[in-house]
């Protein structure tokens, strides 16, 4: 009884914060600035994993209604699927080698170029191209260097008088190959982010270390790694993200060969999925994909950027 | 009063200009990118003939790689955007995208003085039900094509390989000459397949596939589609590809053939300009190039001379404008068809056309084709894109070891079973 009397402290806090909001005018630029953001937001993001979400219950090429309704079917055949396991682990993979591969490359770059210097511009110049270099193009220049019979892998071979070598074609390389593709197109992107930290550390601290008597290396690692931890936070968070989403440099290196050893999450959705006209199957793969990238964000804002800590 | 003259005149002459744009009817031909710059050329120079003979209506082509045009067709087929026709492969797919509804019956507006003109072969191809639903415009046909050149330096007479064994005899010699047998573009999977399908049709028939296509004693998972793999396996086993011929795609494993690096390749006549145009010298091997039949299986259901390759047309769209049909007859008119075998684009599908093609090689494909009791279509055409994909993965599984023969039956009957 008491209970029902009461008045809902909720909810006279909300009605109190809106008339807050009315009163300092910010009422008015959220009605007006927000729904178009929503509507697009709800259009392009929203409604397309509903209706993936939907697809991905029925057996459906694509083509005509959707009628045949398989339940979790399209599910249960992915966990048995050893080609999407293959490419789980694979993506698994480029997720380790963005982050200790990666990051600590960008890093000790960052770090030996990061004070402003002519020479230093031209370096990151060069770091930095690559990354400017469409995924296809990229998986298209690299295709032709690793090409073993008129590429320049074919060149070095024959001046050398060794066999030819045919780096994708052998499962045992084509993923590490991919992987150091991927290291050399991203890396430049996490040392601009790195520079860019690394010059708005305060001087007086590193000059009071350096009088302490502190070493360079402790420098770095006391002074400098602590005070840049945002960046590499969010470089982390960038190379995860992007390494579950990898797909436009693994079709022209590889396209997903030899035997289906190099897929990515999102390469195995569009060859099983879309290719082989499976619509309800790869939307099935897409939902998967949503959850693991909705735990990633989730578990490493829980995980790593800790309470009261932002990006 | 003068200037409201004007005036006058001026809007009488935006009214009739603005009609005589609305009159216009445009016509959506949606494509896949040819292989061949000359086909591209072809079908945009019929368009224009077609234009200048009929002032009223446009004929529009848009051009999609492989890949994209099956991707975005089943969208495009269900928005408002959709062309008015399309190009078809035939097969699985084409009856899947019929079922649907999304195509127009052309059986009764076709004229029987139209449809008489076509080869039975290639009306069937565009049939479903019995009931006609494009235009057919050519068909391929794969033997193996080889370079005389290297066969006579392993003393390889190409007349004497009638049967597999005979071939894999041939692929034998030459691997112990030191020459690579055969080429192949593995990172595509479907040209490897170019061995699998045939075998699959000299060994099962054609009866026999769309009998394994329905289900019938045990699908895929029989002993007859088991021994296409062990007989698969049997010229895998020779090591017969060029090395790294998995990291070689279609364009670039023609191309070698072209510069001299293999002896034999499946592939349809067009072979005979692309090995030039793809090869490093850009002339190809010329007249060291000429094909066998692909080779008779001992024991075999099929009748050694049906043939494997493709029917291929165009699909009308449920609602489109009348003058397509219009367009799409004009395209495989005699004329237009003798036009296209004279420039060796491919092999004509209207009777009596064959006469226009030049080279003498194209003319004895054209004639394995019309001789044959039956033509198979590419399996991952013929058995639609679910359990054509996972022939050519077998295909390509098979020739790297990865899987067995009985796990590549197993493979395909799986997925058949989920299609």
């Amino acid at each position: 009884m008491s209970a029902s009397t009461k008045p809902h402290p909720v909810k006279k806090g909300c009605m109190a914060s809106i008339r807050r909001m009315h009163r300092d005018g910010k009422l008015a630029p959220i009605f007006i600035f927000l729904p178009p953001a929503l509507v697009l937001f709800t259009i392009f993001v929203i409604w397309p994993i509903l209706n993936a979400a939907n697809f991905s219950m029925y057996k459906w090429s694509g083509y005509g209604e959707l009628t045949n309704f398989v339940g979790a079917d399209n599910f249960r055949r992915l966990l048995r699927h050893s080609i999407f396991h293959q490419s789980l682990w694979n993506s698994w993979k480029l997720i380790l080698a963005s982050l200790f591969l990666q990051i600590p490359l960008a890093m000790a770059m960052a770090l030996l170029i990061y004070r402003k210097t002519s020479v230093n511009t031209a370096f990151r110049l060069i770091f930095f191209a690559p990354y400017i270099l469409a995924e296809v193009a990229t998986g298209l220049i690299w295709s032709f260097i690793f090409d073993g019979d008129y590429g320049v892998t074919a060149q070095i071979t024959r001046f050398f008088g060794m066999d030819q070598l045919y780096i994708l074609a052998d499962k045992r390389y084509a993923f590490l190959t991919i992987i150091t593709v991927i290291v050399w197109k991203y890396f430049g992107y996490h040392m601009m982010i790195f520079i860019a930290a690394l010059q708005s550390v305060p001087s007086d601290l590193l000059e009071a270390a350096e009088i302490d008597g502190a070493s360079p290396w402790r420098i770095i690692w006391h002074v400098k790694l602590p005070l840049i931890s945002h960046a590499i936070k969010l470089s982390a968070f960038f190379a995860i993200v992007g390494a579950l989403q990898v797909f436009d440099i693994i079709l022209p290196l590889t396209n997903g060969g030899p035997s289906n050893s190099t897929h990515s999450l999102v390469s195995y959705l569009y060859y099983f999925g879309l290719v082989q006209l499976n619509v309800g199957y790869g939307s099935a793969v897409g939902v998967c994909l949503f959850f693991l990238c909705v735990i990633t964000a989730f578990g490493y804002k829980r995980l790593a950027i800790g309470k009261g800590a932002g990006l | 009063m003068r200037g409201l003259l004007h005036g006058a005149v001026l809007a009488l002459a935006m009214f009739v200009t603005a009609n005589a744009f609305a009159a216009e009817t445009v016509v959506k031909i949606l494509d896949h990118e040819p292989t061949t710059r000359e086909e591209r050329d072809f079908l945009l120079r019929v368009a224009k003939n077609f234009e200048a003979a009929n002032p009223t209506i446009k004929v529009e082509f848009d051009f999609l790689d492989d890949t994209s045009f099956k991707a975005k067709l089943p969208t495009l087929l269900q928005s408002p955007e959709r062309p008015d026709a399309f190009f078809t492969w035939t097969g699985g797919v084409f009856y899947e995208q019929a079922e649907t509804g999304m195509l127009r019956d052309i059986t009764d507006e076709m004229d029987a003085k139209t449809k008489s003109r076509y080869a039975t072969i290639g009306l069937d191809g565009l049939s479903y039900k019995g009931r006609l639903y494009g235009v057919p415009m050519y068909a391929t046909n794969i033997p193996i094509w080889y370079n005389r050149e290297l066969l006579d330096k392993a003393k390889v007479d190409p007349a004497s390989i009638k049967t597999w064994d005979d071939f894999l005899a041939a692929c034998t010699k030459l691997k112990n000459a030191g020459i690579t047998p055969i080429v192949i573009g593995g990172k595509d999977k479907w040209p490897i397949a170019f061995f699998f399908g045939p075998l699959a049709l000299r060994i099962l028939g054609m009866d026999g596939i769309n009998a394994a296509n329905r289900g019938e004693n045990g699908g895929f998972d029989n002993a007859e589609f088991i021994k296409v793999g062990r007989e698969f396996k049997r010229l895998v086993d020779i090591q017969p590809f060029q090395p790294g011929y998995m990291d070689t795609g279609f364009h670039k494993s023609v191309g070698l053939f072209g510069d001299g690096i293999g002896a034999f390749l499946p592939i349809a006549h067009y072979v005979i300009d692309m090995n030039a145009k793809n090869s490093t010298s850009g002339k190809g091997i010329g007249d060291k190039l000429d094909f066998i039949p692909f080779p008779a299986v001992t024991g075999g259901k099929g009748d050694p001379g049906d043939t494997f390759g493709g029917i291929n047309g165009w699909l009308i769209t449920k609602n489109a404008k009348p003058e397509t049909l219009k367009f799409l007859e004009f395209l495989t008119n005699e004329e237009n068809q003798l036009e296209s075998g004279r420039l060796n684009l491919w092999l004509p599908i209207v009777k009596g056309t064959q006469s226009g093609l030049q080279d003498p090689r194209v003319r004895r494909v054209a004639e394995l084709l019309e001789k044959a009791p039956h033509h198979q279509l590419y399996l991952d055409q013929a058995l639609g894109a679910i359990v054509g994909t996972a022939v050519n993965d077998v295909a390509a599984e098979l020739s790297t070891g990865e899987i067995t023969p009985e796990e590549a039956a197993a493979n395909v009957e799986e997925a058949r079973q989920i299609r």
